[in-house]
């Protein structure tokens, strides 16, 4: 089908686009890449009587080292995210991911800020953001002010953002000493959505003693589920085939509630939580055992 | 329902330029078609799923069903139709389907092929399961794949010949 009518506008200055978000409200909805707006609006399940395009703007799109963090602009194409050697030296866990989110002409044109700003359930960024702790650096008329990853995804197709908000980049920890990471999912097809994927972030100490992990799990809620009491199992222990066992157990039954489908039951998609936890984390622990390295 | 306001778009298609207006919502799929006459663009799913109406923007395959017109302003697209124009021999990546059969109905054929068109200037000898992956943003009810993944190998052997032969 045809989109529905609406009005057009090309800023080319972010301060035009506060101002017409700050305008229009709900009503407006930024134009990033358009692989999820574009279609729901063929289908006509979104109608934006605004549509704010972004792609004339500059400066949205850089990628740079800030610190400790790697700073991503929200309109960075997830193709050049995924080709950048920056990012695969010090963020390999979205180098890891990408090459999983959809095709490669949707990653030409789809941005890494409208995928976490649409927060679909079944995206694989918001997992990794979830995963890593990512910063979410969000701008209006008033201000801007960062929002964690923790408290940025608010259910489904949900953020903390206001209307009158823009994401304008995304900071990512940049890997530590110790830290190592891992995704995987299940899809039907390469570059369908997924059933169910895991991604994974481990502090793992010198003795090899896990201190820390996160996992964010995509397709099993909402909006991307952390992992906590997986994490707890996991937290101050000895990594043993028992320990990821039991952790991958948790996620599968306690840290999750979700969706049954025609693609997957409710049971099937416990199932697959708990044997992908389990090899993710297996697959990050040995490479904490390698010295970082896969 | 009100008329909209028409926006400019200029740009170039298969190295020729062109310039019109038109109403926002316009995707650029149907502006290829119907607007610029190039029908080599298929339209099928309409939500980026199928990968019939992919083309190049910039060089780059994007879908042509989730991009609007206007915003091919100031770019470079190219169509099948560029492949090989006029009376000038099939493109090596169209005689591969040729000959490998790798098309039988042929409505999904244009999206394959300008798919492929970068991916086999980044990756020049691609391995199967390298083809497949490429493959799986497009959609074909025909042929079951494989006629398409031989003619990529296919495409990716006489490209790389007519490389050598080139730099002779």
């Amino acid at each position: 089908m045809k989109p529905p009518v609406f009005e057009y506008h090309a800023p080319t200055h972010i301060d035009e686009v506060l101002e017409l978000v700050a305008q229009h409200g709900d009503e407006a909805k930024p134009l990033a890449g358009g692989q999820s707006l574009v279609p729901a609006m063929n289908f006509r399940l979104a109608r934006p009587s605004v549509l704010i395009d972004l792609n004339g703007i500059d400066g949205l799109g850089a990628i740079a080292l800030e610190g400790d963090e790697l700073r991503i602009g929200a309109m960075t194409r997830q193709r050049a995210v995924e080709r950048s050697d920056l990012v695969g030296e010090v963020t390999p866990l979205l180098s890891e991911t990408l090459p999983f989110v959809a095709h490669p002409q949707i990653r030409n044109r789809g941005t890494v800020g409208g995928s976490l700003a649409h927060a679909d359930p079944a995206a694989e960024l918001p997992a990794v953001a979830l995963a890593l702790g990512a910063r979410f650096f969000v701008r209006s008329q008033r201000g801007t002010r960062v929002v964690e990853a923790d408290a940025f995804f608010d259910g489904l197709f949900s953020t903390a953002m206001e209307d009158d908000e823009l994401l304008e980049n995304v900071a990512f920890p940049v890997l530590a000493d110790g830290q190592v990471t891992a995704f995987s999912e299940i899809s039907r097809r390469h570059g369908d959505y997924a059933l169910v994927g895991v991604a994974v972030s481990l502090s793992v100490d010198s003795s090899g003693c896990c201190e820390r992990a996160r996992i964010g799990l995509l397709s099993v809620g909402d909006g991307p589920v952390l992992a906590v009491r997986a994490a707890e199992v996991l937290a101050g222990e000895v990594p043993s085939d028992e320990l990821i066992r039991s952790a991958a157990a948790r996620a599968g039954h306690d840290d999750i509630d979700p969706p049954g489908d025609i693609h997957a039951s409710v049971d099937y998609r416990r199932h697959l939580t708990e044997v992908l936890v389990r090899r993710t984390l297996a697959a990050a622990f040995a490479r904490a055992s390698n010295g970082g390295s896969a | 329902m009100a008329n909209q306001a028409r926006f400019p778009v200029r740009g170039t298609i298969n190295g020729e330029e062109f310039e019109r207006e038109v109403e926002p919502r316009l995707l650029l799929s149907d502006f290829i078609r119907h607007e610029l006459g190039l029908t080599g663009t298929h339209v099928g799913c309409e939500h980026g799923v199928c990968g019939a109406c992919t083309v190049l923007l910039d060089g780059e395959s994007v879908r042509s069903c989730l991009l609007f017109a206007v915003q091919a302003n100031g770019r470079k697209l190219e169509t099948v139709e560029g492949l090989s124009q006029g009376d000038a021999p099939l493109h090596p990546l169209q005689e591969a389907f040729r000959e490998e059969h790798g098309l039988q109905c042929g409505f999904c054929t244009p999206g394959f092929l300008m798919s492929l068109l970068p991916f086999l200037e980044e990756n020049p000898s691609p391995t199967d399961q390298e083809i497949r992956e490429a493959l799986s943003g497009n959609l074909c009810r025909c042929t079951g794949y494989d006629h398409i993944v031989n003619a990529v190998r296919t495409a990716a052997s006489s490209l790389r010949d007519a490389e050598t032969a080139g730099a002779e």
